[in-house]
């Protein structure tokens, strides 16, 4: 194997609270250390409060480490950049301003990876990969749940990231319209060979879109395992999670 | 133009059961703008009616009287002049404002003193009446364009800093955090994402502060009459009323009336429908 693409190195996170008159730190992740080769498809999964979204913030750039360091491509991460495109769970991650073919355009343009006639040509590529062509001129509000999370994940093609940063992007949709964009993205993989980083809470998510699951335990955030994906493990998935305690907590497994 | 396009809710035309026209009054009932003008007809007829009944047309002047007279100052170029010198004042006064509360609320955004700063600046000035300043903006700057333009700019400002804060504050953090994945920063994340994501309460604000500067400016111009040798039209409706030309001072307020009409059907709603409706951001 090659130098790895990104390296997670004894990572701990903090928060700060200065609400009061006291100065708290708070630490949500713990001393994580991990690494991911190109094309990986790596799940994070935990509970709440396993620090898994913080964590993919942090490689997003949006929270500075507390201790360690991660390195993308042999260059420490230092804040947001387009080399690592977000994807979230919320329906508003759209620009209402501007339309389906918008969004992905302005995108391209505003984070310099294309201008003007090239980058339409792009935006219009990556719509018609998630089959979008029909809605290009409309405007999101006027757009389903399911067809703005595909918006998202067509405008986060279109800006080839290095990395493709998942947030629980399908955790918001209806069972069905879950499952198609879990085929669909699958079908994107094969023909794209993304590198994905995707936050979920659950396992059944994790085995079917992973290559690779990461386990978080919670309070705080700490690398509990981290395990090849494969249907056969979801008994030993489940007992990683959830220990003796199964009954306590529910997997959430909608 | 707010028609969804969810693949599961179109509807096909063996769905429809019954289509029928709707009757003419009812057709007419549903356009608000046809219900609108009746209410308009209906209070130009009791005005009408009235003063004629009253005919004394020194206190009370008729509708009709009011037409001749608005046409009268129209044809004649007074009132025209006096409107155009209003509305002149009027726009350098709002974009002053507007100018620097943009600049205010910004400067809130970027930490908790400036934050502070505003909501201090604006508990204390947004109760004040602007035109309460007249009297000491007259001692600083003089008569004049200016004294005009410090009272409107201090009437826009303070509603127009307030709504905008409030619509950047209100901007989702997903969407912040989208703008910033971009590689987005300072002035041009202002620009491309928080003023546009913040329009709506930004529009509110616009509109607050074209209400409250219009109000102010005919005040001032009542109180303080000719400036720079044109009056405007507060200055036409003070004037009218010392010679008793009571269907002129009538006809200055249709005047007034007209214009905030237009302002709002002409600007605001066309501004409204391009933007925050049909991007279905509506408030």
């Amino acid at each position: 194997m090659n130098s790895p693409l990104l390296q997670v190195n004894n990572v701990s996170l903090d928060y700060e609270d200065t609400s009061g008159n006291t100065k708290c730190r708070i630490t949500v992740v713990k001393q994580i250390s991990f690494s991911l080769a190109q094309s990986e498809r790596c799940m994070l999964l935990g509970a709440s409060g396993s620090g898994k979204s913080t964590l993919l913030k942090a490689i997003g750039g949006y929270i500075k480490p507390a201790r360690g360091d991660i390195i993308l491509d042999g260059k420490p991460i230092l804040g947001p950049g387009p080399d690592r495109v977000m994807m979230f769970q919320e329906f508003d991650q759209l620009l209402p301003w501007h339309t389906v073919l918008g969004n992905v355009i302005f995108a391209l343009e505003v984070s310099g990876k294309a201008r003007g006639s090239q980058a339409r040509d792009k935006a219009r590529a990556a719509i018609s990969k998630v089959k979008l062509e029909r809605v290009a001129e409309n405007y999101p509000h006027q757009l389903s749940g399911g067809m703005k999370q595909r918006v998202a994940l067509a405008r986060a093609l279109a800006m080839e990231p290095q990395i493709l940063l998942m947030d629980e992007p399908f955790a918001a949709l209806d069972a069905l319209t879950r499952t198609q964009m879990q085929e669909e993205l699958l079908q994107l993989w094969e023909s794209l060979r993304l590198t994905l980083i995707f936050v979920t809470h659950s396992i059944r998510e994790a085995l079917t879109l992973g290559s690779r699951i990461l386990i978080l335990s919670p309070h705080p955030g700490r690398l509990q395992a981290d395990i090849e994906s494969a249907p056969t493990k979801e008994t030993m998935i489940h007992d990683i999670l959830f220990g003796d305690h199964s009954s306590e907590v529910n997997s959430d497994d909608r | 133009m707010t028609d969804k396009i969810y693949d599961l809710e179109v509807i096909t035309p063996d769905q429809v059961v019954e289509q029928m026209p709707l009757p003419l009054w009812q057709r007419i009932y549903e356009k608000a703008s046809l219900r609108r003008l009746l209410i308009l007809v209906t209070l130009l007829i009791i005005w009408q009616s009235y003063s004629t009944w009253l005919n004394n047309s020194l206190l009370f002047p008729s509708a009709s009287e009011t037409m001749a007279a608005l046409f009268d100052g129209l044809r004649s170029g007074i009132l025209v002049d006096r409107i155009l010198t209003s509305l002149g004042v009027l726009l350098l006064g709002y974009a002053v404002g507007i100018f620097i509360a943009i600049i205010m609320a910004v400067i809130a955004m970027t930490s908790k003193l400036g934050r502070d700063l505003l909501t201090t600046l604006t508990a204390m000035f947004n109760p004040l009446p602007a035109i309460a300043l007249l009297p000491v903006a007259m001692l600083w700057i003089g008569l004049g364009t200016g004294s005009l333009v410090f009272v409107l700019a201090h009437s826009v400002l303070w509603s127009f800093s307030l709504n905008t804060l409030a619509g950047f504050d209100g901007v989702s953090p997903t969407l912040r955090m989208v703008g910033r994945n971009y590689g987005l920063k300072g002035l041009p994340y202002v620009i491309h994402i928080l003023i546009p994501a913040a329009f709506p309460s930004i529009l509110t604000g616009l509109r607050l502060g074209w209400a409250f500067a219009w109000r102010t400016l005919i005040a001032a111009e009542l109180v303080f009459g000719v400036s720079a040798g044109s009056g405007g039209l507060g200055w036409y409706i003070y004037e009218n009323k010392n010679q008793l030309e009571i269907a002129s001072v009538f006809a200055g307020l249709s005047s007034v009336i007209m214009i905030g009409l237009v302002v709002e059907y002409l600007v605001f709603r066309v501004i409204e429908a391009k933007t925050v409706r049909r991007w279905g951001m509506s408030i």
